[in-house]
Order: C-alpha cells, then structure tokens, then sequence
C-alpha cells in the first residue's frame, strides 16, 4: 500500500517506532489511546461470550459521554464525591442505551443487531441535537457543549508517575480501564453469572434446561456492555476533552469488535489487542501528520485483519481435508 | 410546499432503493449483509474514477458497479466459502471501504452526471431513479415467479433444500451476495451522480438505513422499496420545517419505526428461515 503511493517503507517502520517506544511520554499516550478501546472491545467480548453482538457501542459511548458531561456541568460538588456520581450516572445511561435492545431481544425476539445499529444512529441524532440547539457554546465550528467543572476532571497520571511528563495525556481512565478488565475476567470466569453468561452463549437450551432464564441473561449483559462501553465516552468528556463534542469518537466502538476478536474475547486478549491498536491508532495519527499518509490505510489494515481473523477457522479447516 | 417534497423525496429513496433490493436478494439467499454501507461507497467511488478518467457517465456507473462486485465478492467468500461470521464480516468491508476510499482520495473536481429523463407534472430525473421501479418489478418476479428465483430463496429458507435436489446452496448464495453488490453499487453511483462530486461522507449510514428497509419490508422488493420511499420522506422533510420538530428527530423516525417494528408491534416482519445460518 505504501509503495503505491511512492513512499519509503523504512521511514514508516521509523515512524511506528519513534511514535510508539521512543519515550515515556510516547507511549503513555499510546496507552492513553488504547483506554477507549479497552472498555468498547470489553464490551462488545463480554455479549459475545453470551452469544450476543452488540455493535451499538458506538450509540452507548455517546449517550453516556453526554450525560457525563451534562452531570459535570449543572453540579459542583468536590472531586471525591462528582467524579464517581458522574461515572456511575454516565453508565447507567449507557446501560440504558444497551438494554433496550436487549430487552427487545428477550421479549419479543426482535434481532440485537439492527436494533443497536438503528439505537446508534438515534443516540447521535439526540446527542447531535442536544449540542446544536440546547446546550451549544457559541460560535464553535464544532458544536459542543461548555467545560464541565474541573473538580470532575480525571487527574492525570503524570501527578503520580514522576517520569511522565506534565503535558501527557494518561489518565485515571486507563485505571479504570485495567479494573474493568479484572472485573470482567472474575466475573466470567469465577463467577455464577458469569457461568450462566458463557452457558447462554454456548448451549442456549442446555441453560434453559438448566434453570437459568436465557431472556434475564440477554438483558443483564446487553446493559453490562452498554454500561461498559459507556465509559469509553466518560473517558473522553472527563479526562481529554472536558466537554461533550459533536462526534468526538473516532469509531471506538467499531474498533471494539476488531479489538475483542483480536483478543479472542478474552478480557486480558482484549487489554493486549486495545494496546496494539491504540498504538496503530497515534502511528496512524503521526505519520499522517510526518509523512502525510492518509488514516484510511489504518482502516484498510483493521477490515482486513477482521476478515482474515473470522475467516481463519474456516480456511484452515479447508485447507486440511 | 408539500410539491416540494416530491423531487427530494425521489432523490432521497433512489439510493436506498436499490441498495435495498441488493439487500433483498443477499438476505433471502441467505447471507446477512450489514455490507451494502461499504458497497455503496465502493460503487460511488468507482463512479468518480470512471466518470473523471473517461468523462462518461456510463463508464463510472460501469466502474461503480465492478467495484460493488469485487467488494461483495470478498464477503461472499468469506461468508460462503470460509463460513465467517456474516455479521463482522459486513462490518469489516464497511471499515475496509472506508479506509480505502479515504487512503486513495480520489479527484474532487466535478464530475458528468447521468441524463436525465422528463416525467410529465413531477420534473426531470435521472435514468436510474426511472429504472429503479423497473428493477424492483423484475426482482420480484425474479424472486417468486422464476425457478432460479425459487433456488436463490430456497437457499435462504433451508440449509438442506438445495441439497437434496443436488444442488448447490453455495452456488446461489454467491449469486445472491453478487447481485447485491450490483445493485447497491448502482445506489452508490447515483449518489455522485446526483452532486456530481465525491465527498467522505457521502453514504451517511444510507446502507444500514437500506437494510433497516428490507426488514420493515418484509424481506420483498415492492414493500421494500416503499419502506425506503417513507424514509426517503421522512429525510426530506427537513427541507420544509414542519411544526419546528427538530430535524434530528424526523431523521431518526425510520430508526425509530424500524425498532418498533422489528419487535412485532406493527405487523410482523418474518426473516428468510435460514437467514445467517451455515451449513456444517
């Protein structure tokens, strides 16, 4: 690809590089790329373990990154008491957003799939409209809406890692992050809801058979990822950009389901895809910006590497008779 | 006021009509196709590098509907032949398209348009909005008064049909999936053909919109292409103000409709029995 623009391939290894390992101050913001990932790739791995796709990510990280900000904005409390309320205010939302469809689903069948897909494009029409006409500063190119306080901004870690500079990005959401995957790796794997989760996605009828009622179980993950994948968009309006932007996300929570297949939906898979992928994401941003490469060729690698990743069982298999 | 709604009502429907029948005709094969997005930008593109090189509109719509091919071919493969995931699949070559199309910019000069036709009392249009009821009549008695319309449907109603008239379900599949990778490329290409240059975001979700309309119709093409005449409404009436609702929200109307009717509270919308499922 790149040699069809003419381009050396060397600097651009160069580039992958220097942007990536170079410093401290590089890589914390690799990590600080990767944290939206973690959370929408958790997501969307924690439904498919329970055999439900949850492609609205995308809808959730919005509807929960507006009411972030909009708690952050109308109320002024001290730190310890804001930034908790307007994460847990923030997932309830996002939970809300994911269990509809599921709710959907359990009740009247009707497909996850569309239904997050359609409840995405209605969560970035409410959200568009609420930025645009309610709650727009004025004169912005980009609407969005005014700075949340700065008591429930996440602290950033070069406060706390001395070898970081003050200037980097890295904050307490990648934290929460790596709690978010322990949670779900206990939760799946030690657990009882867990085990009834994994039961429902493998042998549905062997977990009715069981006792456990498919129908709760398809709304409690569906609202378990939205939930999840709303803290991606907490992570932006509290520790990037203090405000909510129209179309802030640059696809997370498409690139969830690339990251959760990558890491076999496994929660520390998903942790170690996030990182590749966020350390593709700023290579992409940079040489864009250094040897102006256009991001559609981080695109282009992550459609083909989804296909080649749901396509290998079945090459393999025809391939060995 | 309300005359004026029917020229952009029409210029809003045509492109999803004819990604919704290449919905249709993927779907009833049997293979979920969440790709028509990526496929729609794949025939747009191809029509503006058709369109530039040769300064013919009909090479673009060639171009568009080669490219609409090759890409539905990839999920047809992956699909079909290797048994991916259908629904990631169609997302991937979403991603993939974009990525392309935004990696190999292609020119943003102004292109040739199609020719366009005048109807007595609603205005000129172009050829394809005219074509597209004629397609949508030859792809119903295509589908229900053809033996090959019976196979292709077969192939989506049961894993075993086909086989037990040894016949290959495969076979069909890929025709399915091909022939939607025409049709929604021809939505792509009236699409650039319409503003007569390329931009970014030029689909805007108008292939999941067109999927979204062959469920609320019902998986056939006469209430399909209706279900996209009332979105096509529906995005049009933006342009007039009514009442002071917000544009959002008449936008995110067939969103909303497609919810509520997915969940069976108006009528019943009934997927091909086969739908997504592979044979082992």
């Amino acid at each position: 690809m790149l040699i069809l623009r003419g381009q050396n391939a060397f600097e651009f290894y160069r580039t992958i590089y220097i942007s990536g390992f170079s410093s401290f101050d590089e890589f914390g913001n690799v990590l600080f790329n990767a944290t939206p990932l973690i959370f929408t790739g958790l997501a969307v791995a924690i439904g498919y373990k329970a055999g439900l796709f949850n492609i609205g990510c995308e809808g959730q990280l919005y509807v929960a990154a507006f009411t972030a900000a909009l708690v952050g904005i109308h109320l002024n409390l001290p730190s310890f008491l804001l930034i908790p309320f307007c994460i847990s205010v923030a997932m309830v939302a996002g939970a809300i957003w994911g269990g509809i469809p599921g709710l959907l689903k359990a009740k009247f069948g009707a497909h996850e799939v569309i239904n997050t897909i359609m409840m995405n494009f209605i969560a970035l029409a409410l959200t568009n409209f609420l930025v645009t006409s309610i709650y727009k500063e004025a004169d912005q190119m980009i609407p969005h809406t005014s700075q949340i306080h700065d008591t429930a901004w996440f602290p950033r870690l070069s406060g706390v890692i001395w070898f970081l500079p003050e200037s980097n990005y890295l904050n307490i959401s990648f934290l929460i992050a790596c709690i978010c995957v322990l949670f779900s790796y206990i939760l799946l794997q030690h657990t009882r809801w867990g085990y009834e989760l994994r039961l429902v996605g493998n042998a549905p009828e062997v977990a009715e058979y069981g006792g456990i009622n498919p129908r709760v179980v398809t709304v409690w993950v569906m609202a378990l990822s939205g939930a999840i994948a709303g803290l991606a968009g907490v992570a932006d309006v509290m520790g990037y950009r203090y405000r909510f932007a129209d179309s802030f996300s640059s696809g997370w929570g498409f690139t969830g389901i690339a990251v959760a297949l990558l890491g076999r939906n496994h929660p520390f898979g998903v942790f170690a895809a996030a990182i590749l992928f966020g350390l593709l994401n700023k290579v992409a941003l940079d040489i864009e910006l250094f040897m102006n490469v256009p991001r559609g060729l981080f695109l282009v690698g992550q459609g083909i590497l989804i296909i080649w990743l749901v396509c290998q069982e079945g090459i393999t298999e025809r391939f060995k008779t | 006021m309300i005359l004026d709604l029917i020229p952009s009502t029409i210029r809003m429907t045509t492109p999803i009509g004819y990604a919704a029948i290449g919905g249709i005709y993927s779907e009833r094969s049997g293979i979920i196709n969440l790709a028509l997005e990526g496929i729609m930008l794949m025939g747009a593109y191809g029509y503006v590098i058709g369109a530039h090189a040769s300064g013919s509109a009909w090479i673009g719509v060639s171009v568009g509907i080669g490219l609409g091919i090759l890409i539905s071919l990839l999920h047809a493969v992956a699909t079909i032949t290797f048994h991916a995931e259908q629904i990631v699949t169609g997302i991937a070559i979403n991603l993939l398209a974009l990525g392309i199309t935004e990696y190999l910019i292609p020119t943003t000069e102004r292109v040739p348009g199609l020719p366009d036709i005048g109807i007595p009392f609603i205005g000129s249009y172009s050829i394809l909005v005219l074509l597209l009821p004629i397609l949508m009549i030859v792809s119903h008695v295509y589908l229900y008064y053809t033996p090959w319309g019976l196979r292709l449907r077969a192939a989506g109603e049961s894993t075993e049909a086909l086989k037990t008239l040894s016949l290959s379900r495969a076979k069909w599949q890929y025709v399915g999936v091909l022939l939607s990778g025409i049709f929604a490329g021809i939505g792509g290409c009236f699409l650039v053909s319409d503003v007569h240059h390329f931009t970014k975001g030029i689909i805007g979700g108008r292939g999941y919109e067109a999927l979204a309309a062959v469920i609320f119709g019902n998986w056939r093409p006469f209430y399909g292409v209706a279900a996209c005449l009332l979105f096509g409404f529906a995005s049009s009436l933006d342009i007039v103000d009514v009442l002071n609702i917000p544009d959002q929200l008449i936008k995110s109307l067939p969103h909303i409709l497609t919810i509520v009717v997915l969940a069976g509270l108006v009528g019943r919308s009934r997927p091909p029995n086969a739908l997504g499922k592979m044979n082992s």
